[in-house]
């Protein structure tokens, strides 16, 4: 069997390459959220309150134009109900857990900890009774670059002149992220959808047309997907 | 100041909400089929939606011209991560690209 301190080792281990990519997002997440305005103790701290990179990017973008709490939260909500999708998959190997565990993994659980921790709970040649600290390790070890990388951002965000126009990383980024994921006919039409709807609707107060938009590309993926 | 932190709080809450709920009611709670399905699409959406603003509305009012720096830098960086499938090296060939439209001034 292994142990807690095997698993806790092995996870961070898994973790280590995910943590190269993370790293430039987590500087860029600093500079851009100095360049929208946000105080440097706010930037540092949205990123252990909130600890979730596309929302906190976005927020870092809506902050800056002067958009209402409320419609941040809500937008937050949106672009991070994905994280049920993972929690509920992770779920059923969970439950033994006492409480306390699953609130401390709960907020540990990212896109990135979630890829690297889902698969080795799903090998079943391993047994399941430290596979938790695996979790744990990867979790933290996410944690504690993306802490750190936010810090040097900031840092460095007030030297960097805006002629560089470092926020277009934060469309690169994205235009990376997605385009892979345009594998079938529902997830294009999302995207189309949403993208158009963006634009039609860019005139309405605090980028309320986001939310517009995504939920827009949401219903007509759904609807694709079930007609086919 | 307050105000901004209260919202942080706030982001901070509905994020952990979203992360716990499902393992901690997993057995009281069934997830029902269409939020399975929608969440499958939320990513794409959220991610195009901000992809288009950014890149067609470059000083807040729409711009499809040839002048729109920002517009062929994306076409040629989502050209990269189509052949690719690379972030960075997305991110590398779209900043470069501005750079060079924007040092000869189209």
């Amino acid at each position: 069997m292994t142990s807690a301190r095997q698993e806790l080792l092995a996870g961070i281990r898994a973790e280590m390459p995910v943590t190269l990519g993370v790293t430039p997002f987590g500087l860029i997440y600093g500079v851009l959220a100095t360049a929208a305005g946000l105080p440097p103790i706010l930037a540092i701290a949205m990123s252990s309150v909130v600890f979730a990179g596309s929302a906190q990017f976005i927020g870092a973008q809506l902050f800056g134009v002067g958009t209402p709490g409320i419609i941040i939260v809500l937008t937050t909500f949106v672009v991070n109900l994905r994280h049920a999708l993972y929690s509920f998959s992770m779920a059923p190997y969970l439950q033994r857990l006492p409480l306390r565990w699953r609130w401390l993994l709960a907020y540990l659980l990212t896109d990135e900890a979630y890829a690297v921790t889902i698969g080795h709970y799903r090998d079943e040649s391993k047994a399941l009774d430290h596979k938790h600290w695996f979790f744990l390790g990867s979790g933290l070890t996410l944690w504690i670059v993306w802490q750190l990388t936010t810090i040097v951002g900031v840092a460095l965000g007030a030297q960097i002149p805006p002629t560089w126009a470092l926020d277009f990383t934060l469309a690169l980024t994205f235009i990376g992220l997605v385009i892979p994921a345009l594998q079938d006919r529902p997830n294009i039409a999302a995207a189309l959808t949403a993208g158009v709807v963006a634009v039609l609707s860019f005139n309405l107060p605090y980028k309320l047309g986001l939310l517009i938009a995504s939920l827009s590309g949401i219903l007509v993926g759904v609807w694709m997907e079930r007609r086919a | 100041m307050t105000t901004a932190f209260l919202t942080i709080l706030g982001m901070g809450l509905v994020t952990y909400l979203t992360r716990l709920a499902p393992m901690w009611l997993y057995t009281r709670l069934k997830i029902p089929l269409w939020m399975r399905q929608a969440m499958r699409y939320v990513p794409t959406a959220v991610l195009t939606a901000i992809i288009f603003t950014e890149v067609l509305l470059p000083n807040g009012t729409p711009d499809l011209s040839i002048h729109n720096a920002r517009l062929l830098s994306a076409l040629l960086a989502a050209f990269i991560a189509w052949r690719t499938g690379n972030v960075l090296a997305t991110i590398a060939v779209g900043m470069i690209t501005l750079w060079i439209l924007q040092a000869i001034g189209l």
